[in-house]
């Protein structure tokens, strides 16, 4: 089609032949520069699915006042559309903790996401607050606190900890998942921090302490 | 399709006669319904093809309705759905033909898709047609899934958190990625909104291209048929197949009679098990959505148990879902990893009846363990039934060659039966 047209355009013996490389060039160069304006056209729609400021804005942190949780107790708050648990640990429950590595995946929370001052052994600013986001590291859901020992649907070793009923992951009482479920890696630990004894704020790090 | 058979025949005149000269209409009816040939052998099995597109019309229809009583939002999309059952005159009916509809266009589908299994009708010259046909597969799960988060219940929530949550498990980008499909640090109003907008015009519009797609691919090849004999070998004197009969009145007769059944037993669902005991809907999904409670048992709805049961025998996150990923990469292989030089069972030797067998098996397995909470006995059955199915697709390469398979005829057989 072209070599034709080309042909009764240009193709009388007087003119000279068509620059076959200079249409080639252009071809090219007016086709690559289409697709680079159709890449950079595709961002603002791409983009639009990233949270929008009023998600961002209502990601702000969140405190609560740990001073009414009991020693066993549980509560769960709301931080970026994420469950955190805070779990306020007894002394036999902080203790139980070291005999469980033998069967974790990652005992010393090295492959799992935590601010540096929750990366010790028990995973917490202050030993006896548990601080996880709750939301299973597999797909998301929310483990079940089961903190008695020994119960009936998780075996009669079970040191006590958290049950994800979607897909079985076992996690302790420092979050940390035992081998044999979907779960890889350790529940998640926002950043956090106590403004005074029993004021926790979670979602900031400490102004003082600055390290997330 | 067959533009050229407009000059045979007398040339029409009148309304007609004009609008043919603007619109290949005789031409395109000629093309493809009553000159378009389909070997005469279709059995039982060869309904699914016009059924499947019956239901996407009954979507669509009962969707375009349903759409104009929703109302799309955190805050308003359970209740606007309670509104449709108890408010709407014949809301209900809507809504229960449109979830029906969303588990009979999968029955339908898997029905279709086993049917080619049977009859080896992804082999060639019809590879591309399967391939049609599987990304038609993967649309409609991606429809089905986004409209099952739609009424906002307490299922959708947990369904869309975990699907989602899926995309996190891929290397470096993926909680990225997690985030910019829910436009939040969590399922939200933006993520209900997105896929409202998805569910409503944006797949649909997709799957109705790929079925027209399918459908062009079909005609250009002809349809196979369970002897897996290749009709336009024998062609008559005027060049129609032997073994054809021309689709429009023949087949068109017999989908309306399967159309018939297949309404009945639809409706018999509609109006007295909606629900299918909690199969079709689940229970969690009568109880609004809420980020803070997980039900105690999350389970898909059925069409997708069987990959979700793979998900859950891999003990390991990324490859449980790479596992769930590549089984379905393995249907798509299909045509490639059969090497057999018969396309149809009748032909086949003990090695692919056997094979097929255990892979229906281990398929219905998954599905129904994929429903079941997780437990040592299920998780262990999961595990055997995953390395059944990835077993039938990684060794098929082999055992289709070594199969002995019996001669195939020239002809279709039902003459001679």
């Amino acid at each position: 089609m072209s070599d034709t047209s080309g042909a009764a355009l240009h193709g009388s013996p007087e003119t000279p032949a068509v620059d076959n490389s200079r249409r080639v060039f252009l071809t090219q160069a007016t086709t690559g520069l289409a697709a680079l304006g159709a890449a950079f056209a595709a961002v603002p729609f791409i983009a639009s699915w990233s949270p929008s400021e009023r998600a961002r804005a209502l990601g702000a942190p969140v405190d609560v006042d740990v001073s009414k949780l009991e020693p066993g107790q549980m509560v769960t708050l709301t931080w970026r559309k994420q469950a955190i648990y805070v779990v306020h640990r007894t002394p036999d429950m902080i203790a139980s903790l070291a005999g469980n590595d033998g069967q974790l995946k990652d005992p010393g929370s090295k492959a799992s996401e935590q601010p540096a001052y929750a990366t010790n052994v028990n995973r917490a600013v202050r030993d006896q607050f548990l601080v996880v986001i709750g939301n299973c590291t597999h797909l998301g859901c929310l483990p079940k606190a089961r903190f008695e020992k020994a119960q009936p649907e998780l075996g009669a070793d079970w040191p006590g900890g958290f049950f994800c009923p979607c897909h079985g992951s076992r996690f302790d009482l420092a979050g940390r998942v035992f081998q044999g479920s979907p779960a890889s890696v350790n529940l998640r630990i926002p950043p956090y921090y106590f403004s005074n004894d029993s004021t926790l704020i979670i979602g900031k790090d400490d102004a003082v302490q600055g390290v997330a | 399709m067959g533009g050229h058979s407009s000059e045979s025949g007398p040339a029409r005149t009148g309304f007609m006669g004009w609008l043919n000269k603007r619109l290949p209409v005789d031409a395109f009816v000629k093309g493809s319904m009553t000159e378009y040939y389909a070997p005469k052998n279709f059995n039982v099995w060869y309904f699914f093809g016009s059924l499947a597109l019956l239901v996407l019309v009954m979507q669509l229809i009962t969707g375009v309705f349903l759409t104009m009583h929703y109302k799309v939002g955190e805050a308003t999309a359970f209740d606007s759905v309670e509104y449709i059952m108890r408010e709407v005159p014949y809301g209900w009916l809507l809504r229960y033909l449109h979830s029906t509809g969303a588990s009979a266009f999968f029955i339908v589908v898997y029905l279709h898709m086993f049917r080619a299994m049977l009859y080896g009708s992804y082999k060639a010259p019809r590879e591309l047609l399967w391939l049609f046909g599987m990304v038609i597969y993967l649309a409609l799960m991606a429809e089905a899934f986004m409209g099952y988060v739609l009424p906002w219940g307490n299922m959708s929530f947990w369904g869309a958190q975990v699907i989602v949550n899926l995309f996190g498990t891929i290397p470096v980008i993926g909680p990225g990625l997690v985030e910019w499909i829910r436009g939040d640090y969590g399922i939200a109003d933006a993520t209900l909104n997105r896929f409202f907008s998805l569910h409503v015009v944006a797949v649909p519009l997709v799957l109705l291209l790929l079925v027209a797609l399918h459908l062009v691919a079909l005609h250009e090849t002809g349809s196979n048929n369970p002897d897996g004999v290749e009709i336009k070998d024998n062609k008559d004197a005027k060049g129609n197949p032997v073994d054809g009969i021309a689709f429009h009145p023949y087949y068109t007769i017999k989908d309306v009679f399967g159309v018939g059944v297949f309404l009945t037993l639809f409706c018999i669902v509609v109006f007295f098990m909606p629900t299918f005991g909690g199969i079709f809907l689940e229970k969690p999904n009568f109880e609004v959505a809420n980020a803070m409670s997980t039900p105690d048992h999350i389970a898909p709805v059925w069409y997708f148990t069987p990959f979700y049961a793979i998900l859950r025998a891999v003990p390991d996150q990324q490859l449980g879902a790479l596992a769930m990923a590549l089984s379905l990469v393995c249907l798509v292989l299909l045509p490639w990893l059969d090497r057999s030089p018969v396309r149809s069972i009748r032909y086949r030797g003990w090695m692919w009846k056997t094979a097929l067998t255990l892979f229906v098996i281990s398929f219905v397995m998954l599905g129904y363990l994929g429903l079941m909470p997780p437990s040592p006995l299920y998780t262990t059955l999961a595990r055997i039934c995953s390395v059944v199915y990835f077993a039938f697709f990684v060794l098929m390469p082999i055992y289709t060659r070594l199969d002995p398979v019996k001669p195939v005829p020239t002809r279709l057989t039902s003459d001679h039966e």
